[in-house]
């Protein structure tokens, strides 16, 4: 089976500071993975590289087998044009920390956007898969609301929606509850848990150790640009095996 | 969160404030003096005959006057449609990660701001004492067609050349300033979505620093309003030219600068307010119900 994300390598330098240090990960089709660890670890910084909003320095992404940014020929690899990587990214969804949702558009027509402007979809179906994709995540009374109407935990929610409206393979998460008021940190897990279900294939970049604990098939420990430990989130979480993974688990938990 | 010890608790007896409100003398004073300010104001422009409100009348909607006011009207508009269209342009092309792209649009705008309008202006008047034919062709290779300079670059258009190209170098600043207070991570999550540079542009950044870019924009259009009186140095005429041309024959210079004036305030006005539509339309999801215009109040606002 191709995994659905495959890392090897990865460096990236913002100016002199090495932020990912030769990073590899695998992860299968269906699986969710949560990447934890101090902040300045690089863990959004490799979120990031996945669908090419950072060009990595060094090393090989591949999504669904596919070379992400590049493509290889004649033994050279050649950067992607714009619109190719724009290509790539539809099949990737991204939910920001921020929430990022257009503010100048109601809810509806966040999640309409991207099906209407990059695949042509006529309004009345991306208005329809709109409505069932805010009625999954339970906001179907709210669509015609702008963002600066809705609470932090109901903006992620429709950032959620807006993501699925391309129906990716793959969900990328970088830190969705960490700018949330903690009552409103359950709503988005709820939603999240329910895609985890769907199968959805999900990397996650969380501090929300129950959440990595229940849903996450996998856990990964990143501190300074590297992968420090992965394994099952259980065994990870209740017996790190490193001293720095252990020292981080003992302040968050 | 711990509850404050008494905070609100209902049933609690309610104990109304009844205070001396405080005394403004001094506002009563403002408002005296300036009433009878405007009480002289308003008699000396009725006393006084040599306002000449009878010849202002005669000559409010005489037709060299209407005519004036169009080619005001037509100067303003084409001349913003050029200036916007152009400095978005270069608003763009200023934020290329190209170099020489974002310099040569750097360069466009340090030479337009830099220099005065009037010479611009007369630069496009006599452009050509420096070509005097233009042509159409391959560079440095054969030319398809070839026409007169005086021929193509009539009066107007030098007009609509000096006046469009200098204003599309302040557009360019003022776009970019709206491009750059909109939020990196718009653009991103756009592109996170397969959208590509150009429509996250046109859908999500644009009309989102179009908020910040109207007010300024308006100032513009009314401030062009009155510099389109400018073409007068290369022999155009607009309302102000008008007016002058007819003072100059009557001397009735005050009339006629009132006329010129009245015409000028009433397109400020429906600016003005044809802005605060604009601002209402852009500023969707921003502030609920927003006043777009104090002329307009929206019902329901106070």
């Amino acid at each position: 089976m191709t995994p659905m994300v495959e890392a090897s390598g990865i460096h990236k330098s913002f100016g002199p500071t090495e932020v990912l240090r030769g990073i590899d990960l695998v992860v299968q089709p269906g699986e969710v993975c949560c990447i934890i660890g101090p902040s300045g670890s690089g863990k959004s910084t490799l979120l990031r590289c996945v669908n090419h909003l950072e060009r990595i320095d060094a090393g090989r992404m591949r999504v669904d087998g596919k070379l992400i940014g590049y493509h290889e020929a004649g033994g050279k690899l050649h950067e992607l044009r714009e619109s190719e990587v724009s290509r790539q990214r539809r099949d990737i969804g991204m939910v920001f920390q921020r929430f990022n949702l257009f503010p100048h558009m109601t809810a509806a027509e966040n999640v309409m956007e991207a099906p209407r402007t990059v695949l042509g979809t006529s309004r009345a179906a991306a208005r329809k898969a709109a409505e069932e994709l805010l009625d999954r995540v339970g906001l179907s009374a709210r669509r015609d609301a702008y963002p600066g109407q809705l609470s932090g935990g109901q903006q992620q929610r429709v950032a959620i929606a807006r993501a699925l409206a391309m129906q990716p393979r793959l969900m990328l998460f970088d830190e969705p509850t960490s700018a949330l008021d903690p009552e409103l940190v359950g709503e988005v897990l709820d939603v999240m848990r329910g895609l985890a279900a769907d199968g959805m294939t999900m990397l996650v970049v969380t501090h929300e150790m129950g959440f990595a604990r229940e849903v996450g098939d996998s856990l990964v420990f990143m501190d300074d640009g590297v992968i420090v430990e992965e394994g099952a989130p259980r065994d990870v979480l209740s017996a790190p095996r490193h001293e720095r993974t252990r020292s981080f688990l003992s302040k968050v938990l | 969160m711990t509850e404050q010890a008494g905070a609100a608790k209902p049933g609690r007896e309610r104990q109304e404030i009844q205070a001396v409100p405080v005394r403004h003398p001094g506002r009563w004073v403002a408002v005296a003096i300036l009433a009878v300010l405007a009480a002289m104001l308003v008699h000396t422009v009725i006393t006084n005959d040599r306002f000449g409100w009878d010849v202002v009348g005669q000559y409010l909607f005489s037709a060299p006057i209407l005519n004036g006011l169009r080619n005001t009207l037509v100067l303003t508009v084409l001349s913003m449609v050029i200036g916007i269209v152009g400095g978005i342009g270069l608003a763009v092309m200023r934020q290329s990660p190209n170099p020489i792209v974002s310099g040569a649009a750097a360069t466009y705008i340090w030479l337009f701001r830099g220099t005065p309008l009037i010479a611009q202006l007369l630069f496009w008047n006599f452009l050509s004492a420096l070509y005097p034919r233009l042509s159409l062709g391959i560079p440095f290779g054969p030319e398809f067609v070839s026409v007169d300079t005086n021929i193509l670059i009539t009066q107007f258009a030098a007009c609509l050349l000096g006046l469009g190209l200098n204003e599309a170098a302040y557009m360019a600043e003022i776009v970019r300033g709206g491009l750059l207070s909109v939020d990196r991570g718009q653009a991103e999550a756009a592109g996170a979505l397969g959208m590509t540079r150009a429509q996250a542009l046109r859908r999500i950044v644009l009309p989102q620093a179009m908020r910040v870019i109207v007010p300024p924009t308006g100032n513009e259009t009314i401030s062009m309003l009155k510099t389109t009186s400018l073409v007068v140095v290369i022999g155009y005429f607009e309302l102000l030219t008008s007016a002058q041309r007819i003072s100059n024959q009557n001397f009735q210079v005050i009339p006629l600068l009132i006329v010129a004036a009245f015409w000028y305030l009433a397109l400020t006005s429906l600016l003005t307010i044809g802005q605060g539509f604009v601002e209402r339309r852009y500023g969707r999801g921003f502030v609920p119900d927003r006043p777009g215009s104090r002329l307009l109040p929206k019902a329901g606002n106070k």
